[in-house]
């Protein structure tokens, strides 16, 4: 139990010393060194209950809750405060809702709150707690270099790198919290809190954009907040069959009529966080936040604390009407954003729609929920989480070096910069390509979906054999272009390896060794946690994992081939249908001017573009939301 | 366990090129019939592919020809799997891979006409992938197994519960054989719209891997649409002869469309695969029902 509280408290440290630190070389070494203290302490956890099944704890109880119920009144009068400043009065309505249903719940039900453990830990809360305190730290190591940078860049920013990197470590500290809490009135807590941190990192640059997009993700996550205190109350009240606030009676309750409702309640607070449809838009708007709040948000923390709530709560909704319509929004939210990232050329914007498409792929197989699907949910959760940061942080270092972050800028960029080319190939390949990590879980899901009742199955395989194709598309366009070899291109990775760059290094060899690695993950992690969670598991066929590996094997080994041309061929320029042209791409044109020819990839936003999509997604998503609270209402 | 499946693999690795190239010998015979010629000889194509390895090495970009190799062996190594009896779902994606590998040979040459060789050609990838994903989860949901081998021997006809799954598969078969009408991103004949399109900067050597890879390629998806009428083995074959005429055929008389109409008819297949799945779903149910 000292090490769930270490990773809970000493991040909370870290972050109140660091709002003394002013000098960037000491705030590294402080940011350095306490990631490789909670890198450290996950591992420790790891090892220390990764073949103990659940353990449980029953954590000081009465002072943190008072605490926590203070805190939520104070962070309720916080974003009064900010929502009359700006003027956003949706956020004080939605404040006021919520502070009154906490009062009411604690008031009317105070002796219905008290769960038996407050803190627990279980396989997958230990994946969980390694993705946030390897990546997580790493991210905030990185972050230190590219705030400083990122302030020369931009002068009119006023510098509050201090309260940036204090939100930051708050913000692990809130992550770590919500997995290890058995107690849901915890769960809720920290919830709450990383809705205010993301708030606070979004609007970090304090334009009126960032403003506004980081009140749209307030209003947003609050709405999904609403509805967790609304089951929470909803359990108090049931608390003799529902389990009441404790999230293993919860889920082992007998009644699942009972707990379908606050697991539906649940799970549209996890949809909000997890910025599905058509909640997306919060996700995008955070896009004017620092690059590695980006990096955090979508591979860490915040919608990973969505999908975590989903599949947590997978058990209840497996086999029920309402789970399906949960899981339908998934998969409608996976090919309607796969389909708009076709039409994205600004990098952090297709990152982005991948993003939400793979969380949608996530809840729809912890809304449809058998052993197999909550199986390749936790596989897609560690996949997307290394491969993602990998090319957020990428996408922020190509940024500083050549000035934009429009894929057609990064068009070869394995001239310029070789080795963050290099980077981003293995990034992106992890997003989509065999036998990387992301397609052993689609892979895995198909096949689950399969076996999935007959004409449901076939609804979401559909949407997936479309998502699956549509992604293809967009990610090897853009592995196109970092590839291009161009001439006459000066090298401007010089300076790279001047500035500590280590965490995007060991985030490649987290991609690498992810896959490399994920039978060991499976059989120790997932495997166990599912079996527990179902009494059967699910695995992929050990002649199935060999046959990867050999292909793992031949794409280690083919660039050797590299070698094998480098001697041979002679060189000639581009065929430009007869003209006399240079290699780079400059031909004798008419009346004997000299022209260059350019290539850019097709974005088709005719058919793909946000304009046709984005609506009909979010209506569909939205019909299918309130359609799982009407099947949860039927239920019971 | 036992060492069956090596020797399907081996035997393809071996026996496709071969079988491929006279597949593409008879192939232009054939189309020469159909237009009034006499054509070439039948052995044609292991000529045009031994003149290639003759030929001068020329490059845009020596990188190019990195990729086009990784093409020829994930294309060979899915083959290879597929004969091994393996995972259609794990055969597909690295198939699926292979193309990516010859996309991304284009792009590093970085010419105008590769370039958007290699825009089309991931629009055909876009276009066929949902069918051939949607062909797999059919051979599932007939015979209740993702293994090839086990599809393979299975006793029941499939294609009388697929019907609707293999005229789609035979729509992108069109794509992947790379036959009009859609040829879109390269094709057999030499300086159309877009010159050679993907392998408009491949030559020599390197280009006659992408002509071996493309008869691994058909072997392999004859042998896909033979898994439809696997359960009578002289009906599949005069069934996967009849399928390729038919294939020339309509490569004769059709021109080529645009890739918008390309990407349309890929995707219509697929709906066409999803409306028999969901018929067959309901016949499967009502059957295991016992008929109330």
């Amino acid at each position: 139990m000292q090490t769930l509280l270490f990773l809970i408290l000493f991040p909370i440290l870290v972050a109140c010393l660091l709002l003394f630190v002013k000098r960037t070389t000491l705030r590294y070494a402080v940011v350095a060194l306490s990631a490789l203290v909670i890198g450290g302490a996950s591992i420790y956890l790891l090892m220390r209950y990764a073949f103990e099944g659940a353990v449980y704890f029953a954590a000081p109880s009465e002072a943190a809750s008072l605490a926590m119920v203070a805190i939520e009144m104070g962070l309720a009068l916080f974003i009064i405060y900010m929502g009359a400043k700006f003027r956003n009065y949706l956020a004080i309505v939605l404040a006021v809702i919520q502070a009154a249903l906490v009062v009411y719940l604690e008031a009317t039900f105070s002796e219905n709150l008290h769960a038996v453990n407050n803190l627990f830990i279980d396989q997958f809360s230990i994946i969980m707690g390694l993705i946030i305190g390897i990546i997580g730290s790493l991210i905030a190591v990185y972050a230190v270099r590219y705030m400083e940078t990122y302030h020369h860049h931009h002068p009119e920013v006023r510098d509050r790198q201090k309260m940036f990197f204090f939100v930051i470590f708050i913000f692990l500290a809130a992550m770590f919290g919500l997995v290890f809490s058995n107690n849901l009135m915890w769960v809720f807590f920290f919830w709450e809190i990383t809705t205010i941190t993301s708030f606070l990192l979004i609007g970090y640059s304090e334009t009126e954009e960032a403003t506004k997009n980081a009140f749209l993700a307030l209003v947003m996550n609050l709405l999904g907040g609403v509805a967790f205190v609304a089951a929470l109350i909803f359990l108090a009240a049931t608390e003799a069959t529902s389990g009441g606030i404790d999230l293993a009676r919860v889920l082992a309750s007998g009644d699942a009529a009972v707990i379908l409702i606050p697991a539906v309640l649940i799970g549209f607070a996890g949809i909000t966080k997890a910025a599905l449809m058509p909640f997306s838009s919060w996700l995008l708007g955070a896009m004017v936040a620092p690059t590695p709040v980006s990096a955090l948000l979508h591979s860490s923390t915040m919608v990973k604390a969505g999908v975590y709530i989903l599949v947590r709560f997978s058990p209840v909704f497996a086999g029920t009407f309402a789970g399906f319509s949960i899981g339908l929004v998934g998969a409608v939210t996976f090919v309607v954003a796969s389909a708009i990232a076709i039409s994205q050329s600004n990098a952090k914007l297709v990152l982005a729609y991948s993003t939400i498409a793979n969380l949608g792929l996530i809840a729809a197989c912890a809304g449809v929920g058998t052993y197999m699907l909550v199986w390749a949910a936790i596989l897609l959760i560690i996949f997307h989480a290394v491969a993602k940061s990998l090319l957020f942080l990428g996408t922020g270092a190509i940024e500083h070096r050549i000035g934009s972050r429009d894929i057609e800028d990064m068009e070869g960029l394995i001239v310029r910069m070789p080795r963050m080319a290099v980077m981003m190939f293995i990034g992106i390949a992890g997003m989509f390509l065999a036998p990387f990590g992301m397609l052993i879980s689609k892979w895995a899901a198909i096949e689950a979906f399969v076996q999935v009742q007959a004409p449901f199955g076939l609804v979401f395989i559909a949407l997936l054999a479309y998502g699956s194709a549509i992604t293809v598309f967009f990610w090897a366009k853009w592995m196109g272009k970092l590839i291009a070899i161009t001439r006459n291109q000066e090298k401007v990775e010089k300076g790279f390896f001047e500035e500590p760059w280590a965490p995007l290094y060991i985030i490649t060899g987290l991609v690498v060794a992810a896959v490399l690695l994920f039978p060991v993950i499976s059989s120790t992690l997932i495997e166990p946690y599912v079996l527990a969670i179902y009494g059967v598991t699910a695995r992929l066929a050990e002649a199935n994992v060999a046959i990867m590996l050999l292909m793992m094997a031949l794409l280690l080994i083919l660039p050797v081939s590299f070698l094998l041309f480098r001697r041979s061929a002679k060189r000639l320029p581009a065929y430009m249908g007869g003209r006399t042209a240079t290699p780079d791409l400059h031909f004798a044109g008419s009346l004997g001017l000299t022209r260059e020819a350019q290539t850019r990839n097709y974005y088709l936003t005719e058919y793909f573009g946000e304009a046709k999509l984005f609506l009909p997604g979010a209506v569909i998503c939205t019909v299918l939301i309130l359609v799982s609270w009407a099947l949860a209402g039927v239920a019971l | 366990m036992t060492w069956t499946w090596l020797i399907g693999a081996v035997l393809f690795l071996v026996l496709a090129p071969i079988a491929g190239g006279l597949i593409a010998g008879i192939d232009r015979r054939i189309t020469a019939r159909m237009q009034g010629r006499v054509g070439p000889p039948l052995l044609q194509p292991f000529y045009d592919v031994g003149k290639l390895f003759e030929k001068e090495s020329v490059v845009v970009t020596t990188a190019q020809n990195f990729y086009v190799l990784a093409y020829l062996i994930f294309i060979a190594l899915s083959g290879a799997l597929f004969f091994a009896g393996g995972d259609l779902l794990l055969i597909i994606f690295a198939f699926t891979l292979a193309h990516v590998f010859l996309v991304l040979g284009a792009y590093a040459a970085h010419s105008p006409y590769s370039h958007i060789g290699a825009e089309r050609e991931l629009i055909q990838l876009m276009a066929y992938e949902p069918m051939i994903i949607l062909a797999a989860v059919g051979f599932y949901m007939v015979t209740n197994s993702f293994y090839v081998a086990e599809i393979a021997v299975s006793a029941i006809p499939a294609i009388l519960y697929l019907p609707g799954v293999f005229l789609g598969f035979v729509t992108i078969l069109t794509i992947k054989l790379r036959k009009s009408p859609f040829d879109i991103s390269t094709s057999h004949h030499a300086h159309q719209e877009i010159v050679k399109g993907i392998t408009t900067e491949f030559s020599g050597s390197t280009l006659a891997q992408v002509e071996i890879a493309h008869w691994y390629e058909n072997v392999f998806l004859l042998g896909f649409v033979y898994l439809f009428f696997a359960w009578n083995p002289v009906v599949g074959i005069i069934a996967v002869v009849i399928t390729y005429l038919a294939e020339i055929f309509v490569d004769n008389v059709t021109a080529r469309v645009r890739w918008q109409a390309a990407l349309k008819s890929g995707w219509l297949a697929a709906v066409l695969g999803i409306v028999n799945l969901a018929i067959l779903a309901y016949i499967l149910a009502y059957m295991m029902t016992g008929g109330a």
